[in-house]
C-alpha cells in the first residue's frame, strides 16, 4: 500500500504511523457531556469503504495527514495536510496510547 | 568545541572490500562537516527562513518540496514543511544562523554532534541505495542538490543528492555504526572502497 504524502510523494506504508479515526470530535475538555465523551471515545462508523483517517508521516517529513482510505480495497483517494484544515486535537496524544 | 570521535570506529577500515573484480561499484566515506543544523520555520515564515539560510551559505532554496542546493563548502535542502538541514565544512553555522532567524522566523538547531554524514558515491550508488530505501532514486525523480527523508526500517535518514552519482546520507550518530555496517555488506555484492 502506497500513500501519496503531499510533501514527499508516494511512499511505502512501512513509513505511516496510523493515529485513528479521522471522523472524532473531541469534546470540550470542559464538557460534563458523558454522551458526548461516550461517542469520541468509543463509536466508530467502521464503514466498508471510504474512511477517513489520520495518519503521521512519521518515518519521513513527520507532517500529520488526513487520509481517506478505502476499508475494503486499501485504495487511498484523497491525502492533505492535517494543518490544513486544523489537526484534531487527538492526534497531539501522547504516543503508544490507543487509539 | 570539543574534537568529535568518529561514531564508526572499528566499523571504518579503509581499503578496498567485498567483489571488486570488475571495478569499485561505490566509494563510501564519512564526510563529517564541522556544523549540521536543522532550521525549522514557523508555518507561514518559510520565505524568511529561505532568506536566512541564503544569506548565511549564499544557497538559494527553490520553493517546492525537497528543493536544496550545494556549494564546496555548504549544503541545504528542505526534508519536511518548513524545515531545513543545512551544513557547513567549518564551525559555528548554528550559531550564524541563529544570529539571522528571530523567534519570529523559527528555530535554529545545532545537530553536529547528533548527526553522521555518510557519503557513497559511484556508478552503483543509486542501485545500493535502492537495495535499502523504497524511493525512486533516479535523476529524473530526485535531482542534484534535493533531499529527502525516509526510514531504513527504524533508522531515520535524511539524504541529499550531492553529484550526478552520489548522495550524502544524514543518519542518528547512536544508529551510524549499524548503518555503515549494514551499507557496507549492501555494498559487498558491486565492490565497495571506504576512504
Amino acid at each position: 500500500m502506497l500513500i501519496t504524502c503531499p510533501y514527499c510523494g508516494p511512499r511505502d506504508v512501512s513509513e505511516f504511523a496510523y493515529q485513528g479515526d479521522g471522523n472524532r470530535t473531541r469534546p470540550d475538555p470542559a464538557s460534563t457531556d458523558g454522551d458526548a465523551w461516550h461517542a469520541y471515545v468509543y463509536e466508530r462508523l467502521n464503514p466498508a469503504g471510504p474512511h477517513n483517517e489520520i495518519w503521521q508521516h512519521a518515518g519521513g517529513c513527520r507532517a500529520h495527514l488526513a487520509v481517506i482510505r478505502d476499508t475494503v480495497t486499501h485504495e487511498v483517494s484523497s491525502v492533505r495536510f492535517a494543518r490544513d484544515h486544523g489537526a484534531p486535537a487527538h492526534v497531539r496524544r501522547k504516543s503508544g496510547a490507543k487509539a | 568545541m570539543v574534537e568529535q570521535l568518529s561514531p564508526l570506529g572499528q566499523a571504518f577500515r579503509p581499503g578496498s572490500h567485498g567483489n571488486f573484480a570488475n571495478g569499485v561499484g561505490v566509494t563510501l566515506s564519512e564526510i563529517a562537516p564541522g556544523s549540521i543544523v536543522q532550521a525549522a520555520a514557523w508555518p507561514g515564515s518559510e520565505k524568511k527562513m529561505m532568506a536566512a539560510i541564503a544569506s548565511v551559505t549564499g544557497l538559494k532554496l527553490a520553493d517546492g518540496a525537497g528543493a536544496g542546493a550545494i556549494s564546496e563548502r555548504h549544503a541545504a535542502f528542505g526534508f519536511a514543511p518548513g524545515k531545513f538541514l543545512v551544513t557547513d565544512v567549518f564551525e559555528g553555522l548554528a550559531a550564524a544562523l541563529a544570529g539571522q532567524v528571530g523567534p519570529a522566523i523559527g528555530t535554529a538547531t545545532d545537530l553536529s554532534h547528533g548527526r553522521t554524514a555518510i557519503r557513497i558515491e559511484g556508478p552503483k550508488a543509486e542501485w545500493v541505495l535502492g537495495k535499502l530505501f523504497a524511493v525512486d532514486f533516479e535523476q529524473t525523480a530526485f535531482p542534484i542538490g534535493s533531499g529527502i527523508s525516509t526510514v531504513h526500517h527504524d533508522i531515520f535518514a535524511q539524504i541529499q543528492r550531492s553529484g550526478a552519482d552520489r548522495f550524502d546520507l544524514y543518519v542518528f550518530r547512536s544508529f551510524a555504526r549499524s548503518f555503515w555496517k549494514m551499507l557496507c555488506h549492501a555494498a559487498d555484492e558491486v565492490g565497495y572502497e571506504v576512504i
